[in-house]
């Protein structure tokens, strides 16, 4: 006899929580060609592990997206941009001129766009997950009453 | 990529657009009138679900998207979240009260009606948003970026330091959530460390519902304590099979 009242939710979600982890990174390396970049990637990434978390528990997804990775996204984030930014002052432009990142300024522009794109997805995915956990770590209990 | 204008009145997307329209008000509608928090978090929910829908109607994708990932589900969940911290049922205002929010409402919208003759018309060529600097981008995001999307081009390039704006406010606001509430909801629970002896205690800040449920079903308190705090509801309940 099976107790537990949703395993189809389970069999579906398990289906599903791949591709919407593959659609999230199509939409962050496909955005020079497609709609996206790397705030929709983020976000779509990191429903899908709040989904994943909305079925199989908090635990289960902080052991598969670990908090120390937030912490460690969080910041990198940022500092891939900035960084950028920065390195592009020593290579002698602007604050965020691209042009100078490679010999031929529009693959400077490319590296720059990649570089600023990864940045994007990897702060966004950590804060909108470091929300999540903040928030869902709170709650003492669900009872089946509350719904 | 730039797409030719259809050549056809688009009567189907307008009949579209206006019935998702209608959905969006008959659902804030509900909004207002439901006082079940539950309900109300979901009928959002169903709000941004169709907001999202209206958003590729538009061909405005990009923001589908962010409306679908972060309106729809993971603000849904969020909410859902901060609703478990607080009560179920919002109290009902009363009749005095509702006269000023009314009067300002009333007003607010008399004064978007009265600003939607100055709006450019739907697809005009000549409104402000394809004549003047959107043009520029449009003509030299081919030559100097050389991208086939333009708005990665202008968010990533033209306009970086918005977007590094952005993603800062992104992290200031983690950062806030982080050091406010921690990443496994220790924030809360006293943690002390009295003459080398490590003393925590878990139990203190719960809220009504610890005790209402402690009250109410004592028979199974004692396995629900070992329990991790949790926002989600499928948690397998492992030694409770027959409980459901």
């Amino acid at each position: 006899m099976n107790s537990d009242p949703h395993v189809l939710l389970r069999v579906i979600a398990k289906f599903l929580i791949p591709l919407i982890a593959l659609f999230a990174f199509y939409v962050q390396f496909h955005g020079e060609y497609g709609p996206g970049g790397g705030f929709q990637a983020g976000v779509i990434l990191s429903s899908s592990v709040v989904l994943y978390s909305l079925i199989f528990g908090l635990d289960a997804a902080k052991a598969a997206f670990p908090p120390f990775l937030i912490r460690i996204g969080m910041s990198l984030g940022v500092l891939l941009y900035g960084g950028t930014g920065v390195v592009t002052w020593i290579l002698g432009g602007e604050f965020l001129n691209y042009n100078v990142l490679a010999h031929d300024p529009i693959h400077g522009q490319h590296w720059g766009i990649i570089a600023v794109e990864l940045g994007v997805f990897a702060t966004v995915t950590s804060v909108m997950l470091a929300i999540f956990y903040g928030f869902g770590s709170r709650r003492p209990e669900i009872e089946d009453t509350d719904w | 990529m730039i797409y030719a204008v259809p050549t056809s009145p688009l009567v189907s997307t307008l009949l579209l657009d206006v019935s998702l329209l209608t959905v969006l008000v008959i659902v804030a509608f509900a909004i207002v009138r439901v006082r079940s928090l539950f309900a109300i978090v979901m009928l959002q929910g169903v709000y941004s679900l169709v907001a999202a829908a209206w958003f590729v109607t538009l061909d405005a994708v990009d923001v589908a998207f962010t409306e679908a990932a972060v309106g729809a589900g993971i603000s849904t969940v969020l909410m859902l979240a901060a609703m478990l911290l607080a009560d179920r049922q919002s109290a009902p205002v009363a009749k005095e009260r509702q006269w000023g929010p009314l009067t300002v409402v009333l007003i607010a919208g008399a004064a978007m009606l009265y600003a939607v003759p100055d709006l450019p018309s739907y697809g005009d060529v000549d409104s402000p948003a394809n004549s003047y600097v959107g043009n520029e981008y449009l003509a030299r995001t081919a030559v100097e970026v050389d991208i086939p999307n333009v708005v990665t081009a202008v968010l990533a390039s033209y306009r970086g330091y918005d977007t590094f704006g952005e993603v800062v406010v992104i992290f200031a606001a983690g950062l806030g959530v982080f050091l406010l509430l921690g990443l496994d909801g220790l924030a809360g629970n006293y943690r002390a460390r009295v003459m080398g002896q490590r003393l925590s205690d878990s139990s203190a800040p719960t809220g009504s519902r610890g005790s209402e449920g402690a009250s109410g079903k004592s028979g199974s308190s004692d396995k629900r304590k070992k329990l991790r705090p949790t926002v989600t509801q499928y948690v397998p309940y492992e030694d409770e099979g027959g409980a459901s």
